[in-house]
């Protein structure tokens, strides 16, 4: 009878995952899979088929676009993570234990905002009516207003902004575990600076270094306002031409083709990046 | 005589691991008893069957004569002190202590009276409002002891509650928990790898290998009569050499060890077979005669044994302290030394005579393999 | 360590740029809704709190801006259902993970986690794809007009839900883990039940846990556009009213108002998770 209530909460426990995972996570990637291969004859017509594919293989535009995106976010991950891993490290292990918490809740500050509140910030800064361009004829660097925005400098710029916290918070949990005798051990036996780092720092850092560059580069790849807001008209990143399929051409079938390429090149990367660095995701990202 | 709690032929399987292997025996009322055994010998097992957590694989445990297999753990009357007390951290004393009682639906005006009372009990009657995280470690020994005595049990199962303790409160919590059992006069059963504790505290200890009781018995008995190896071994320390029967069987039996020094001892745990037999010997240090080397070493005569040998070094500590001895064919044997009566001087190099009773060194059959 | 001032002090330096890089934008933000001009941009006007308060066009307040509170307040209908749904299915996803015994369940929990890193534009599109799908046949089939299927609120939900929930059930598993086993064990001993166990123990001790999450997913969910763009409806949450405010009539010190106003609301609720996280760590 004890084994039958074991049983009974279990599938009980059960059931919700299975209902989130099943219905909100699997059918829907499976059926926009499928819809992908749908290719529209007439009205209420259909075949099967790579079509969309090789719509997407034929056509410059598109799979520039993605290339585009991929080199950009792995741009925007290398970024991040040269910006991001000297203040985890300052964070984690040269700041005192009061200050400590509070740099690490300025940390997350930008979290609390939405990244359409944050890009519209980027925008009031950077604009050729803005406040850099202003500053900048105040003091009299630039003689006539610049435009700052609508490059791909700039886009590169507010996806690292937006994307930064996720690679330092993973980054200070994991140099947080670290012993600083490991550090000093590591100094006491002659090596320099440099060797500390590259030797004992960065190898122990590594589960977070790749958890953050994966969540980091799957975010940037994904993102879809600030690429359009910051890039304007020609920033040509993909996920604005998922949009543009499904909802300006109403042409489901593309988009649901294009979503799934986003979806297999992004995971691709990231298993690439997994094999390199000798990592699995259970023991990166679902660690924390 | 009545039996607070009955174990017969206790088994637990995990697989293909036996965990507890046939355990039996009886607690009578209100006594103080441990079970004493390394970690991972299954005296843990063998505590969480009796309070509900595990089923048995076979045998059967009662309570006051009744068997309580089919009871959920929520039903028995059996409470228990965990290792790490398992105080809870979200409410404070008196709502840890009154915990029990709302379980069993007491009213409020007596559930204030009890809890009152149990604090009295356990010395702490001011700390009712005090947040657990406030108590000192003593202290929440005392309020671990007090919510399951609260409830009034029939058996008090305590899981090496001293362990986290450091050694100077370990002390003299020891002194307080056999208090507190005559003050209450319920039955305890203590669990611990401590024989230090459970020698002090206990009416009966039962010494627990391998699933396995070896012994059980009196504090005394274990210590001057084990009644094998592995008691001999874990119960107090013990010179321990493992050596050969020369000649003899029961009784008094001549042997050697593998070390090459020849001695007399006494078949101990059922007769040994004979000559050539593989045993064990145990002598403990304080049985051990130390006294500064005069004229020819002496030969074995009067019941005792004698070797003679150079101080290796001093082992000062205190009223404990050990001289280990290099014997003439470089053993090494340690003995007690006291600090009154002439020996308080020795140096390492002075050369002295040993000497110890036959009957104090156990002859045991070693274990085949 | 080697303690190089210059070193020191750069590393400082470098530290100090790194918060103004991350608080330049919010402050630019911010600080235009205070500004007396009808375009968020410098030369500073003088102080006014019209954007928030002021009544009449042309410098109509965010509190009299009809479209924009209808938002906010879809927008928390919104937050409150998936912060509801996303805790309890968090809560029962973590006690599956934690004392549940099964097979796959290594696989199942890295499932559990994919949602977070799967784009939200494409968790958005499936989720309109499935929807309409079903809710066209069943207008085949059978008639029936089943509009909750359809581009709305119950979409944006169920979308926003779908990772909400990852978040919701790793901050509760983490806890749940830290929880002693002894201790329900000893309230067992001590003659309790197991729903007593569950109400006087277990929750009690996630409780901060639970107040965390439930404050984490109510923010995200405030603050997701990506995912939201893609099944909304009519009725349009705070977020997509304020990026059509920025499309069509382009950038006007109300939206900076409103941002303010989200900023302080998040703060708050910043400060509420830090308070619920610090009575978790004292006990």
């Amino acid at each position: 009878m004890d084994k039958d209530i074991k049983r009974l909460s279990l599938i009980l426990l059960m059931a919700p995952f299975a209902l989130w995972i099943l219905l909100l996570i699997i059918i829907p990637h499976v059926g926009i899979f499928l819809l992908s291969l749908r290719e529209k004859i007439s009205y209420k017509e259909f075949t099967y088929g790579l079509g969309n594919y090789i719509e997407f293989l034929n056509e410059p535009i598109y799979w520039n676009t993605l290339l585009r995106t991929g080199s950009m976010s792995l741009l925007v991950t290398i970024l991040a993570l040269l910006i991001g891993f000297p203040v985890a490290y300052y964070i984690a292990k040269v700041a005192r234990k009061k200050s400590k918490g509070a740099l690490f809740l300025l940390c997350l500050l930008p979290l609390w905002v939405s990244e359409l509140i944050r890009t519209f910030g980027w925008i009031l800064l950077l604009r050729e009516t803005g406040v850099v361009s202003g500053f900048l004829q105040t003091i009299g660097i630039i003689d006539q207003p610049v435009e700052f925005l609508y490059n791909d400098v700039t886009v590169i710029m507010g996806l690292v902004y937006t994307v930064m916290l996720f690679m330092i918070v993973p980054l200070v949990s994991t140099l947080d575990g670290m012993d600083d005798a490991m550090v000093e051990a590591g100094y006491n036996l002659g090596g320099s600076g440099f060797t500390v780092l590259r030797r004992i720092i960065i190898p122990y850092a590594m589960p977070g270094i790749v958890a953050g560059s994966i969540v980091v580069f799957m975010l940037a790849a994904g993102s879809y306002l600030t690429p359009i807001l910051l890039g304007g008209k020609n920033s040509s990143w993909f996920t604005e031409q998922i949009y543009d399929q499904f909802i300006t051409r109403y042409n489901w079938e593309s988009g649901a083709a294009f979503g799934f390429l986003l979806l297999a090149f992004t995971s691709i990367v990231v298993w690439l990046g997994l094999r390199l660095t000798g990592q699995s995701l259970a023991t990166t990202v679902a660690k924390d | 005589m009545e039996y607070d709690l009955t174990c017969e032929s206790v088994c637990k399987k995990f697989g293909e691991f036996t965990a507890v292997d046939d355990v039996s025996f009886q607690i009578p009322s209100g006594s103080f008893f441990s079970i004493l055994g390394p970690s991972g010998c299954g005296k843990t097992t063998l505590m969480r069957m009796i309070a509900g957590f595990e089923s048995t694989t076979s045998g059967d445990i009662k309570i006051k004569g009744n068997s309580v297999l089919s009871l959920p753990p929520n039903k028995r009357n059996v409470k228990m002190v965990f290792q790490h007390l398992a105080l809870f951290p979200m409410m404070n004393v008196f709502e840890n202590i009154a915990y029990g009682l709302r379980c069993q639906g007491v009213g409020k005006e007596e559930i204030k009276r009890k809890v009152q009372d149990v604090l009295e009990r356990v010395s702490l009657p001011d700390v009712g409002s005090k947040e657990i995280s406030q108590l000192s470690g003593g202290q929440k020994q005392r309020i671990a002891i007090a919510r399951c005595m609260v409830l009034d049990p029939d058996v008090l199962l305590l899981d090496e509650p001293l362990g986290a303790l450091d050694l100077k409160l370990r002390e003299s919590m020891k002194i307080e928990l056999k208090l507190l059992q005559h003050q209450f006069n319920t039955t305890f059963i203590y669990i611990t790898h401590d024989q230090s504790e459970a020698l002090v505290m206990s009416d009966n200890v039962a010494v627990m290998n391998q699933g396995r009781f070896e012994q059980i018995g009196t504090p005394q008995a274990l210590y001057h009569k084990p009644a094998s190896a592995f008691v001999a071994g874990f119960v107090g320390d013990a010179n321990r050499w493992s050596g050969r029967v020369v000649e003899g069987a029961d009784g008094a039996v001549k042997v050697q060890t593998d070390g090459g020094l020849s001695l007399v001892g006494t078949a101990a745990g059922g007769s040994l077979s004979g000559s050539g037999t593989d045993v064990e010997i145990f002598v403990r240090p304080e049985f051990i005669t130390v006294a500064r080397a005069k004229g020819d070493a002496p030969a074995q005569v009067n019941g005792q044994n004698h070797q003679r040998g150079v101080v290796d070094s001093l082992l000062f500590n205190g009223a404990n302290s050990r001289v280990l001895v290099r014997s003439t064919n470089n053993q090494l044997i340690e003995a007690d030394f006291l600090l009154t009566g002439g020996t308080d001087d020795l140096k390492p190099g002075d050369a002295v005579d040993l000497s110890w009773s036959i009957e104090r060194s156990a002859c045991f059959q070693a274990a085949r393999g | 360590m080697i303690k190089n001032p210059v070193f020191t002090l750069a590393y400082r330096c470098y530290i100090l740029a790194f918060f103004l890089f991350l608080a330049a934008p919010l402050a630019a933000a911010g600080m235009f809704a205070f500004n007396d001009s009808l375009f968020p941009a410098l030369p500073w006007q003088g102080f006014t709190l019209d954007w928030f308060f002021n009544d009449t066009e042309p410098k109509l307040g965010m509190f009299h801006d009809r479209r924009l509170l209808r938002g906010l307040y879809y927008s928390f209908i919104i937050a409150s259902c998936v912060s509801l749904m996303s805790v309890f299915v968090g809560t029962c996803n973590a006690f599956l993970f934690t004392r549940g015994q099964f097979p796959g369940k290594g696989v199942l929990y890295i499932l559990m986690v994919v949602p977070l890193v799967i784009p939200g534009v494409i968790l958005g599109i499936s989720i309109l794809v499935l929807a309409s799908t079903i809710a066209n046949g069943v207008e085949e089939a059978y008639g029936w007009e089943w509009d909750f299927l359809r581009p709305g609120l119950p979409l944006v939900v169920l979308g926003q839900f779908s990772f909400v929930t990852t978040i919701t059930s790793l901050v509760i598993t983490a806890r749940l883990q830290k929880l002693d086993f002894s201790l329900e064990e000893a309230a067992f001993n001590l003659g309790a039940k197991r729903l007593r166990v569950l109400r006087t123990i277990t929750l009690p001790f996630l409780k901060p846990a639970l107040i965390a999450s439930g404050l984490v997913a109510f923010l995200v969910s405030f603050e997701n556009f990506n995912t939201t763009l893609m099944v909304v409806g009519s009725e349009a949450p705070l977020t997509v009213t304020m990026f059509d405010r920025m499309v069509k009539v382009g950038s006007t010190p109300v939206l900076n108002a409103v941002s303010f106003f989200l900023m302080i609301g998040s703060g708050i609720l910043a400060l509420a998770m830090v308070f619920a996280q610090r009575n978790s760590k004292s006990e």
